[in-house]
């Protein structure tokens, strides 16, 4: 199995008054998994329903494999989609759901391909079960079996994690990053949970409102977001004053370089709280006002001046940091986006 | 204590009040002992009362040609309000219902015009009043269908087949109606009930059916004609209980 390319080619889709996608282009490499992230409404979705032919477009065209698509009904689109709620055929087995799509095509040995799938995904053993017999989990990785088994030019994923448990999610997040390297298909996998396009993904695309504010990998779109929203939705950022001068941001006394180049004058910072380091020191004004554990890191909230500064500290600092210790804040050089 | 007494004062009355003319009707029916075994033996059946093997054999037949129709209407119909046109649900769940609030009398003024074309381009068979209890059914069909379809999220389910591959033929045959089975068989059923039982249309339109010739046959042998009335009652009896049966087993299977 090898991937195709993908191009979403200035895309547009109204509903009435709503612009739910306005001018999106969108381009995926052949075996690239991009994931597109952004809050409820952003079009993202859309934008993955239009891909799969489940959505007709305003305007715009849907390019796959180098051919135009966009006309073309989902049924003869050939790509296999993994959807938010369950939907396996509740009046077939495991085995019966994977081997639904080998069967349209009238494929010859559709249950050694099908148990081959469920194989992948590891649920040979469940072939049996019905869908009201095996967990979300369970589910969704027969739906990700069965959307393999008929060999997809591209792999749609529409949060096919958000309905599951946490320890569930990472689990079956991990093993579907797994089989998409192992089978090497081009994949579109929508989310709203920024940690899993972050932990899955080749590209990130960030989206707000029909557009795409970033495409990136992970660590470039955490590092250096392009934009305070893109700052601002992944991660958590402080909105910290600063005044910029010579292409550099001062806040709180500290020179940092800029994401993006300013004019100059009055600005408003983001910065990640792993940037900020709070130490203490009985001399300094500010003050510990909350901690919170986290587990292997924690976070110190410390009011400096007229501002909150909330810091992440490894958890073992904790004692050292408790609520009303003067310390001292320390920004590390790294980029930082203005709002 | 009083409301146990009030509650099987009620029952008592109640049970008298439907039983009494079933048993009137048993005691009545079975005055002349060959009245019964005539009913289950066919041939001298219809060598004895033609008119009313006539009438059994159309009732039969309409009531499966009504299910058959309804079921080829409505199913997609319904799939495709719910999938395509969710803001028309109101409106066809009202034109479905229509016919609850409109009198069979009033039904045949409105469908005898039509029926004179069905007449002159189809013929007066008896069959096609298939055509009016389509129409007449559509209240209760529509309800079991649409209750089975909200029992299920057909839209994913549609979209899933439809990414497999499936063309709309296939997600109905092969996804939609094998899950809401418990509906169609519901639907089919309270058709098969309300056609055997159905009087006013087949007889103000010059067609025979089971009850046209049940109210025949009471002119000349009253004792057969209430033997097979209560034979088409208890028929009706059996299809409403297998109706609830399948409706508690698929409950059972699903919690």
């Amino acid at each position: 199995m090898t991937g195709v390319a993908v191009h979403l080619d200035g895309l547009r889709r109204t509903f009435g008054a709503v612009q739910a996608l306005d001018d999106l282009d969108l381009s995926i490499e052949p075996g690239e998994l991009v994931a597109l992230l952004g809050p409820s409404g952003c079009g993202k979705t859309t934008a993955l329903r239009i891909l799969a032919g489940l959505e007709e477009v305003t305007a715009g065209r849907v390019l796959v494999g180098g051919k135009d698509v966009t006309r073309l009904p989902a049924n003869k689109r050939g790509m296999g989609m993994v959807f938010q709620a369950y939907s396996l055929f509740p009046h077939l087995s495991a085995l019966q759901n994977v081997e639904f799509g080998l069967r349209l095509r009238s494929l010859r040995q559709t249950s050694a391909k099908a148990r081959e799938m469920l194989a992948l995904v590891g649920l040979e053993n469940e072939a049996t079960r019905y869908p009201h017999q095996l967990s979300g989990g369970q589910q969704q990785r027969v739906a990700l079996a069965r959307a393999l088994a008929i060999e997809p030019q591209v792999l749609l994923l529409d949060e096919p994690l958000s309905a599951l448990d946490a320890k569930v999610r990472v689990q079956l997040r991990d093993e579907i990053r797994r089989i998409q390297t192992e089978v090497g298909t081009t994949t579109l996998f929508v989310t709203h949970d920024q940690e899993e396009a972050l932990a899955i993904a080749d590209r990130v695309g960030v989206m707000r409102a029909g557009r795409l504010e970033q495409l990136a990998t992970p660590s470039e779109v955490y590092l250096r977001p392009a934009t305070a929203f893109v700052a601002d939705f992944v991660g958590l950022s402080n909105r910290l004053p600063g005044t910029v001068t010579g292409g550099t941001v001062e806040v709180l006394g500290h020179r940092l370089p800029l994401v993006t180049p300013h004019t100059g004058g009055a600005v408003t910072a983001l910065i990640r709280p792993e940037a900020i380091e709070a130490v203490p020191d009985p001399d300094s004004a500010a003050r510990v006002l909350t901690s919170s554990f986290l587990g292997s890191l924690s976070r110190v909230t410390v009011a400096v001046d007229d501002h909150l500064v909330v810091a992440q500290v490894p958890s073992g600092r904790l004692p050292e940091l408790a609520p009303g210790t003067p310390v001292r804040i320390t920004i590390q050089p790294v980029a930082v986006a203005l709002e | 204590m009083a409301r146990v007494i009030f509650r099987w004062t009620v029952l008592t009355v109640m049970g008298v009040f439907f039983l009494l003319p079933l048993v009137a009707m048993v005691e009545f029916s079975t005055r002349d002992p060959r009245t019964w075994p005539l009913l289950v033996d066919w041939p001298r059946l219809s060598a004895e009362y033609p008119a009313l093997a006539e009438g059994i054999l159309a009732s039969l037949a309409q009531a499966a040609l009504t299910s058959v129709l309804m079921l080829v209407l409505l199913v997609p119909t319904a799939v495709w309000v719910r999938l395509r046109l969710p803001g028309l649900r109101r409106l066809v769940e009202f034109l479905c219902l229509l016919p609850l609030t409109i009198p069979a009398i009033v039904l045949v003024v409105g469908l005898a015009p039509v029926y004179a074309w069905v007449n002159y381009l189809i013929g007066g068979s008896s069959l096609t009043l298939v055509f009016a209890y389509t129409i007449l059914v559509l209240p209760y069909a529509y309800r079991a269908i649409d209750t089975g379809l909200s029992a299920i999220d057909v839209k994913t389910l549609a979209e899933a087949a439809r990414s497999l591959g499936a063309g709309w033929t296939t997600v109905i045959w092969r996804v939609v109606l094998p899950n809401i089975r418990s509906a169609v068989l519901s639907a089919a059923f309270l058709t098969v009930a309300l056609v055997l039982g159905e009087f006013t249309i087949a007889s103000l339109l010059h067609r025979t059916n089971l009850q046209v010739a049940i109210e025949y046959l009471g002119k000349s042998s009253a004792t057969v004609s209430v033997a097979v009335s209560l034979a088409a009652l208890l028929l009706a009896f059996v299809l409403l209980l297998v109706l609830s049966l399948a409706g508690s087993s698929k409950k059972g299977k699903t919690s």
